[in-house]
């Protein structure tokens, strides 16, 4: 009896340390849901892999929670779609260099009945008047990307959210898929990253209501974690896979990539403003 | 994995992606029980067999560790494994190991718990007789595991279960990296967002066979007790 | 360590036992010797089973001492125990004799053999596959008496052996008893029933609420009882 539990043991901990031994390349990279939900990684890590070997460990969370994971050094690379948090993390000392990678942009997505009348609106208007009319509007409320583009939009539209928000401006502290899904079942407003969308599939009576406007530009951007805050961050191999997603190669296979025939991002690592 | 093939398919045809999840489930479920087993039994057993003046604490904390929430557990072992928690030198946050470990805190209250029930019954019942045939402190703990077997083997089983249908902790300590850490359950909650209901619901049928097949086993394990043990 | 000395005699030393407030044995001093079976009797409550308990060495006086071949504290290698309601392993008979059989070290080679002898000495061959806790009550108390010689004690200790048997398990119980005894055994049991008291005991002991009364050779007690007890037991008069 004891032998055999002592097998079972000795199984367990091989087991436990072969995996934990058995990393060899490979780095973590926090991004968020929508580069995650998009598909896009489904895309890009096999090339790649393919080319360098290096087997890259995508854990999907919002931006701001993905630069939590970055400060804590539990991640070597960190690719995320909101400037401001990201120049902060910068002046925190936890990256290294931020590089823009691509764009795309935001949406306005609703139902297809378009209670609130805001069909071919600008952003701000349309938000205005899901305000005015207490249309029933999701928020994503966990910090991302698309959650913070969508508090700066409420700002220029000089509504103060936090203060005016109603039983109709839902947070509900998920990904932008879970978002989706609320928005088709509550036939509510949600503001959402094109890539996501195209990428979604229980769309039910959601169209698109709102798109085009120059607010709706959303930039990604790539940071190594600094290896002096953190010293186990695999720094050449995160720099490798940065150096990938700015090279012409891979710019090249981030346009590549498209649903249905049509792009969801946009490489701009060659664009000095982004 | 193809999105858009229907779940199905993917099952019929062994689809390597699907059975990867399958698999990889399987062996952080089984692995996260062998571990509480070998803790769980003897430490039950302990509290069976001993008096000591915490005796009741211990027990009611036993059993309301039982009710452990998972998600709690997945974000204290998340602090402590990050790089920058205690544990962060081993380098095991986002690997399978550290979802077998959030399991491991889930499953071990459980097999405790309910060894100690056992053993403690058998204890009753037996009390008598062992102590007239004087024999010692480990045939003691091995007699009653023996004759209680059937009963710790639905312990076991139970524990399995909680495991297997567990998503709250390995979700965060796992990080659901395609291909690496993305369970069963992992998977299904990703399908949900991304509005690929159809494959949610394909992985959930597979899930919720598992889950039929270790009832089943339940049951016929405390038929065949019965039948052996009378 | 095996002691040298037998476990016999037992004595009792002034002992009694309580259990809470209440007193279940009162005072009690006595020796038990090597020999013919000693049977206790007595109404319900009046101790018998908690006498039987101390003398095995299984439950501890609150007051007094107990000695077994005049060492103290002497665990029960040698001695054995059937109690009222055995508790049966989940298996089968013979793997219930065959535990009990390991427990007294017994070479394994052995055991198939004796099993069998065993079996057979108290009238359950055949059933040896048998799930031990599918046995009836008569079958059950007679293989814990199986289970008991397994352990070829010096004392045997019986609490109440037929109380749940049929009159044929009774037969083959008493049977065995007395032939356990004849073979040397030391029998200290106790029963209800005045009738297997005269057919079992070379002596017989009467307890009454936790005192000895009266002790004597079985026909001296059956025949001339000395104390009033006694004699309103014999006449079933004696009821509590």
């Amino acid at each position: 009896m004891a032998m055999r539990r002592f097998a079972i043991l000795a199984a367990v901990t091989a087991l436990l340390v072969g995996h934990a031994g058995a990393q060899e390349k490979s780095i973590v990279v926090a991004s968020t849901t929508s580069t995650q939900d998009s598909g896009l990684f489904g895309y890009l890590l096999p090339i790649f892999k393919q080319k360098t070997g290096i087997d890259v460990k995508v854990i999907a969370q919002g931006t701001g929670q993905a630069l939590d994971t970055a400060r804590r050094g539990d991640a070597d690379v960190v690719f995320v779609h909101a400037k401001s948090a990201e120049e902060k993390f910068l002046s925190e000392g936890f990256g290294v260099k931020r590089y823009p990678v691509m764009y795309n942009d935001f949406i306005l997505v609703g139902p297809q009945s378009d209670p609130a009348g805001v069909k071919g609106k600008d952003i701000l208007t349309a938000l205005k008047t899901i305000k005015d009319k207490a249309a029933p509007f999701i928020s994503r409320g966990d910090r991302s990307g698309t959650n913070i583009a969508e508090l700066s939009l409420w700002k220029i539209a000089d509504i103060d959210i936090v203060k005016d928000k109603g039983a109709w401006y839902r947070e509900i502290g998920q990904g932008m898929g879970a978002a989706l899904n609320m928005a088709s079942a509550a036939n509510a407003y949600v503001l959402s990253d094109r890539g996501t969308w195209l990428a979604f599939k229980n769309r039910g009576d959601l169209v698109i209501v709102v798109e085009g406007d120059k607010r709706l530009f959303n930039q990604y951007g790539v940071m190594l974690v600094n290896p002096a805050k953190h010293p186990t961050v695999k720094k050449e191999l995160g720099q490798q896979f940065i150096d990938w997603l700015v090279s012409p190669e891979g710019q090249r296979a981030i346009a590549g990539y498209k649903i249905n025939g049509q792009q969801l991002f946009y490489p701009n690592a060659a664009d000095p403003n982004a | 994995m193809h999105s858009g093939t229907s779940a199905l398919e993917l099952i019929l045809t062994g689809d390597p992606a699907l059975y990867a999840i399958v698999r990889l489930s399987l062996i952080v479920s089984l692995s996260a029980l062998a571990v509480s087993a070998v803790i769980g039994i003897p430490f039950g057993a302990f509290i069976a067999l001993n008096r000591f003046r915490a005796r009741d604490g211990v027990i009611v904390l036993l059993n309301a560790l039982m009710g452990l929430p998972p998600v709690v557990v997945g974000l204290a072992v998340y602090l402590l494994l990050s790089r920058s928690g205690p544990l962060g030198s081993l380098g095991v946050l986002f690997t399978p190991t550290a979802m077998v470990i959030a399991q491991i805190v889930l499953v071990t209250p459980i097999i405790a718990a309910l060894s100690r029930q056992t053993i403690e019954d058998l204890w009753v019942e037996y009390c008598d007789e062992l102590t007239a045939m004087n024999i010692g402190p480990f045939r003691r703990v091995a007699t009653l595991i023996w004759d209680g077997r059937f009963s710790l083997v639905v312990t076991l089983l139970a524990g399995f279960g909680r495991a297997a249908a567990e998503v709250g902790a390995i979700i965060i300590v796992g990080g659901n990296i395609n291909g690496f850490t993305r369970t069963m359950t992992t998977a299904i909650a990703l399908e949900t967002s991304k509005g690929d209901l159809p494959l949610a619901l394909g992985l959930g049928a597979v899930l919720i066979a598992i889950v039929i097949i270790v009832n089943a086993l339940a049951w016929l394990t405390r038929r065949a007790g019965e039948r052996i043990a009378g | 360590m095996r002691a040298s000395a037998s476990d016999l005699p037992i004595r009792f030393d002034g002992v009694s036992v309580s259990g809470g407030s209440v007193t279940i044995l009162d005072r009690i001093t006595l020796q038990i010797e090597a020999g013919a079976p000693t049977v206790l009797i007595g109404p319900n409550g009046s101790g018998k089973t908690t006498f039987l308990r101390t003398a095995m060495g299984l439950t501890r006086p609150s007051h007094g001492r107990v000695s077994w071949g005049g060492v103290e504290m002497s665990p029960p290698l040698h001695r054995a125990f059937v109690f009222q309601r055995p508790a049966m392993l989940r298996r089968t008979a013979a793997a219930n004799l065959r535990y009990a059989l390991r427990v007294a070290r017994l070479p394994n080679a052995q055991h198939d053999g004796r099993i069998a002898q065993l079996l057979a000495l108290v009238g359950l061959d055949g059933l040896d596959k048998r799930p031990a806790r599918r046995l009836s009550g008569g079958e059950q108390q007679r293989l814990a008496l199986a289970r008991a010689l397994a352990r070829d004690p010096a004392v045997l200790f019986l609490d109440e052996p037929t109380a749940s048997a049929d009159p044929a398990a009774t037969k083959a119980i008493e049977d065995t008893i007395r032939a356990v005894a004849a073979s040397g055994i030391k029998v200290v049991m106790s029963t209800h029933d005045l009738g297997e008291a005269r057919r079992i005991a070379g002596e017989i002991i009467l307890l009454h609420r936790g005192r000895m009364i009266e002790r004597a050779a079985t026909a001296e007690f059956l025949n001339s009882p000395k104390t009033g007890e006694a004699k309103a037991f014999i006449a079933g008069e004696l009821l509590v």
